[in-house]
């Protein structure tokens, strides 16, 4: 079956469109890839394809993998985590069942970083995710599985969650295309929340088109998310060709001498640029000035607001409990301690620390002071600029363990994508090149609900880069 | 010498919403119903579940500002008050906290310090002895009262004494109650106080060390559990000793107060801004609605009936802070068979009271009407006073028409004609004793005479007449 393995969503779904191929058939196709998968990528997987479905809606029965952090009705949804460990919430996510109705059936659910904490998906209870370009190799965090399972073939599509680059990064990783949208866009409703105000939804799909397709069906205000806005206008498939007058911003403060940034991936970038001014594009210095302090702004407030969010998980209603002898606070550590992991406690106690009477002001407080800066730099750069263009992340996929010791190593990873977050603002990540036969990622980032600039400029720059990413399809299932 | 102390108190009530739904989900409120029936993932604080604001508890929050003078704030916000209980689901509280939707403004004589909305915990119940926690056999949580909305009306430190405290919190009760937002019921939890309180010298007026008592569920409960209180530091401060900061429970079974938690052990709570939530902005529409519906409320009827009835501030107040009383009085009024409203007023606040208790006239066997012509059938002298409250009595029995009674039970006063002065001309020859008194200057002896002649009338002659015959038979 090749041929399918081969397609892209958009396009398999055209085949089920045209009667060439059955929607069961394409499920069960990566139903059984995604049993077979040896990289670690999936926590659950359909136990068999339901008969032929309504295929009525406009993504024609592409089944769709998604994060395990979504909430899905009746099946599992643990965050990664012990704590949550068989918990089937009796609802489903906003967006699970837009894409359900929308005509792209659940399938499988896939690993992730606890509580989406983490740049590697080591940090998963399931255990760690691998890397389809080379196995001995994270896949990127927090939404590894879903990258992996895309890269590998083992998914059409799926849904990620992107808090501080978790989407972006391990699309980079596996070589594959992410989008996080506008912070409002897409309903956050059933998303076991890490840190409210930075969470979104969004995409890792194989092309840029697929990411266009999926994203139209998410898009819109929620009733349920009080966050959640009105989309200006509708998503299309992108068709730009060229990228002729579009200004391009290279922030000076993020790619000039950046400690870390590994010679490989700046060559890719540089290349990318090149191939952007060929299209027609002008290329600039930028300046952000406040973005060398998004990654200590971003590590007060996630973990301030995650230690909120976790709270919940005590014991009382859901998921584990470990009885503390007749004592209720016993109760409270046991549980929490047995059920949360390592980097899962420290950002608790980084949050409760940053939250606490005394040293608020100085912390939680500047850490908001200063993403308010960065969101006004952003607005300033768009004034010339039209999108602001990076790497993705300062590396290629590094070694499973090699930075399982470094906290700050390890946040390095999200150097690049955390400042977007923060102001809250679309960015793409889109293959670009290898650096040592791994993948290599651009992001282009946008001013608040510009994703169809951004997805019409990336497909541009897509068809120049005419990344090859089948290898990495063939491998990862039996 | 010994210093007298005198006691400051400030008051925080929480009263929970009568809206339909609950603050920031779909479920219906609970009254009674099976535990754990009227929940949902929202207010079960489940994996991914986001909180949205319930617009009808806002204007009711914005009904509260505005009847009680507060600055209404044009955007305000929602934080987390952070915590670990088992009747707590998300482990916060969502409460406002430094941008309040309603700040300042005054009721009666207590200045207001805030207004501000929240959710209401779920209910424990512990099994076992100890009805505490930790030495329970088990516990139980009932959710159905969890995300209750709820108001936070927060006092100045306004109030100087427990009985003061009960009559401002009798005020704001008939407030809410006339606003329509809650049922306001102490026993039933729709109601609840804490309240704050120091004492210092008299003459200082620096605020001395405040002690926190902690949800107490009745009027009286309130007024005994702060005198025990002021009591309590009083005797310390005099004994040489300072008072703690703490927070107390006062037992109104033995009367005894005791320490749930000192300062050193209070919470701390890690406020943030609500990230799942936008801000309040109220807008002009919103203004105009909350104005539009905003009923008359006690101080302002209790003005009123001062100024269009001639009532004094006390019995103007006694209505109007009485609903009920209010409502009556007007109806009596409105009726027109008597054109004297103070005495109608003095008749409900008096006589009727004395009768009926804390008991709704309204639903009593006197009608309105009923009792406005008692009283104008006593302002006209065509019944005495004495006689009116017998009437009265058997209105309160049996209901009816006061001139009927009055004639079925010949209570009609007399005139002054032969009758009348022929049971003057009886008495005087009764009581020579108090005949001979009353020549040698003794003006009190005549009520001997006034008490023979009301005996044998049965009430109905006019004392004044009555005195009037006397002097005039006497000579005097």
């Amino acid at each position: 079956m090749s041929e399918i393995l081969d397609l892209t969503a958009a396009a398999a779904g055209a085949a089920v469109r045209s009667g060439e191929l059955g929607a069961s058939e394409l499920f069960e196709f990566y139903r059984q890839r995604a049993q077979d998968d040896q990289l670690n990528a999936f926590t659950w997987v359909a136990e068999a394809t339901p008969g032929e479905a309504a295929i009525d809606g406009p993504l024609s029965g592409v089944p769709l993998a998604v994060k395990d952090l979504f909430c899905t009705k009746g099946i599992v949804s643990q965050s990664g985590s012990r704590i949550l460990e068989g918990f089937r919430p009796p609802y489903s996510a906003t967006v699970v069942e837009q894409l359900e109705n929308a005509g792209a059936p659940l399938f499988a659910k896939t690993n992730q970083d606890e509580f989406a904490m983490g740049s590697s998906n080591e940090n998963s209870a399931f255990g760690p995710v691998f890397n389809p370009w080379d196995v001995t190799r994270v896949p990127g965090g927090s939404s590894g599985g879903s990258a992996a399972a895309v890269a590998a073939g083992s998914a059409p599509w799926a849904l990620g969650t992107d808090t501080g680059g978790s989407i972006r990064q391990p699309a980079s990783f596996c070589g594959i295309v992410g989008l996080k949208p506008t912070y409002g866009a897409v309903s956050r409703y059933g998303m076991i929340a890490f840190a409210s105000s930075l969470d979104q939804a969004g995409v890792l799909t194989r092309d840029v088109t697929d990411a266009a397709l999926l994203l139209s069906e998410m898009v819109g205000r929620d009733p349920r998310d009080s966050t959640s806005l009105e989309y200006p206008g509708s998503l299309v498939l992108p068709t730009g060709r060229d990228l002729s007058g579009i200004r391009l911003g290279v922030p000076e403060e993020l790619t000039e001498g950046v400690e870390g940034i590994e010679p490989g991936v700046r060559a890719v970038f540089d290349d990318a640029l090149r191939t952007a001014e060929s299209m027609g594009a002008t290329v600039e210095t930028c300046r952000l000035p406040h973005a060398p302090h998004a990654l200590s702004a971003y590590y007060l407030i996630a973990p301030a607001e995650a230690s909120a969010n976790l709270s919940r998980y005590d014991g009382v209603r859901f998921g584990l409990r470990v009885e503390g002898d007749g004592d209720l606070k016993e109760m409270y550590e046991r549980t929490r301690s047995a059920g949360f992991g390592p980097e899962v406690k420290r950002r608790i106690m980084l949050g409760t620390y940053a939250l606490s009477s005394g040293y608020y002001d100085a912390y939680y407080g500047r850490a908001q002071r200063v993403r308010t800066k960065i969101a006004e730099d952003f607005n300033t750069a768009f004034e010339s600029f039209d999108f602001i263009v990076t790497p993705t992340s300062p590396s290629v996929a590094f070694k499973l363990g090699a930075r399982t010791a470094d906290p700050l190593a390890m946040y390095l990873s999200d150097y690049f994508t955390v400042p977007m977050s923060l102001a809250g603002i679309p960015a793409i990540s889109i293959p670009a090149g290898l650096s040592e036969g791994l993948p290599v990622g651009l992001q282009i980032a946008g001013p608040a609900f510009s994703e169809q600039r951004i997805l019409e400029a990336a497909y541009a720059l897509e068809g120049a880069f005419a990344f090859d990413a089948s290898g990495a399809r063939r491998s990862g299932s039996k | 010498m010994t210093t007298s102390y005198e006691p400051v108190i400030g008051l925080e009530i929480h009263v929970q919403l009568s809206t339909k739904t609950k603050m920031f989900c779909a479920c219906e409120l609970s009254f009674g119903e099976q535990p754990n029936s009227r929940t949902c993932p929202v207010c079960l604080g489940m994996p991914g579940t986001l909180p949205v604001v319930n617009a009808r508890a806002i204007d009711f929050g914005l009904l509260i500002g505005l009847a009680l003078g507060s600055e209404i704030a044009p955007r305000s916000i929602f934080h987390r008050k952070n915590y670990f209980y088992p009747d707590l689901p998300k482990g916060y509280q969502i409460s406002q906290f430094d941008i309040p939707l309603c700040l300042g403004g005054r009721l009666g004589e207590v200045a207001i310090h805030r207004v501000h909305l929240e959710e209401d915990a779920a209910k424990l119940t512990h099994q076992g002895t100890s009805g505490r926690i930790n030495d329970a056999d088990s516990s139980v949580v009932d959710f159905n009262r969890g995300g209750t909305p709820l108001v936070e009306i927060v006092t100045e430190p306004d109030i100087y004494s427990a009985a003061q405290a009960r009559e401002w919190l009798t005020l704001l009760r008939t407030t809410l109650r006339q606003l329509g937002v809650s049922d306001v019921n102490m026993e039933e939890g729709s109601l609840r106080c804490d309240a704050n309180i120091s004492i210092r010298p008299v003459g200082e007026t620096t605020l001395g060390t405040k002690t926190e008592l902690k949800n107490m569920n009745s009027f009286r409960f309130i007024e005994r559990g702060i005198d025990a209180e002021i009591a309590r530091q009083v005797a310390l401060v005099e004994a040489g000793q300072t008072v703690a900061q703490e927070t107390l429970h006062f037992d109104p079974a033995s009367g005894t107060l005791t320490s749930l938690r000192s300062k050193e052990d209070s919470h701390d709570y890690r406020y943030f801004p609500e990230p799942d939530l936008v801000p309040i902005v109220v807008t002009q529409a919103m203004l105009a609605q909350a104005h539009a519906a905003l009923p008359e409320l006690p101080a302002q009827r209790a003005q009123r009936f001062e100024l269009d009835f001639a009532l004094t501030a006390e019995i103007a107040r006694m209505l109007a802070f009485r609903t009920e009383l209010g409502d009556y009085f007007e109806a009596a009024v409105g009726s027109r068979d008597c054109d004297d409203p103070a005495a109608i007023a003095s008749w409900v606040t008096g006589e009727l009271v004395a009768r009926l208790g804390d008991g709704d006239p309204g639903d009593s066997k006197v009608t309105p009407q009923a009792l406005s012509k008692l009283v104008g059938l006593v302002s006209t002298k065509q019944l005495t006073s004495g006689a009116g409250k017998s009437v009265l009595d058997r209105l309160v029995a049996d209901g009816g028409d006061p001139a009927a009674v009055m004639e079925s039970e010949g209570l009609a006063a007399m005139d002054s004609g032969d009758e009348l002065a022929e049971a003057v001309a009886d008495a005087i020859a009764a009581n020579p004793d108090a005949v001979a008194k009353l020549r040698d200057g003794k003006e009190q002896a005549i009520g001997a005479l006034i008490g023979h002649v009301m005996r044998e009338t049965k009430g109905r002659a006019d004392g004044g007449e009555v005195t009037r015959l006397v002097r005039e038979q006497l000579g005097l």
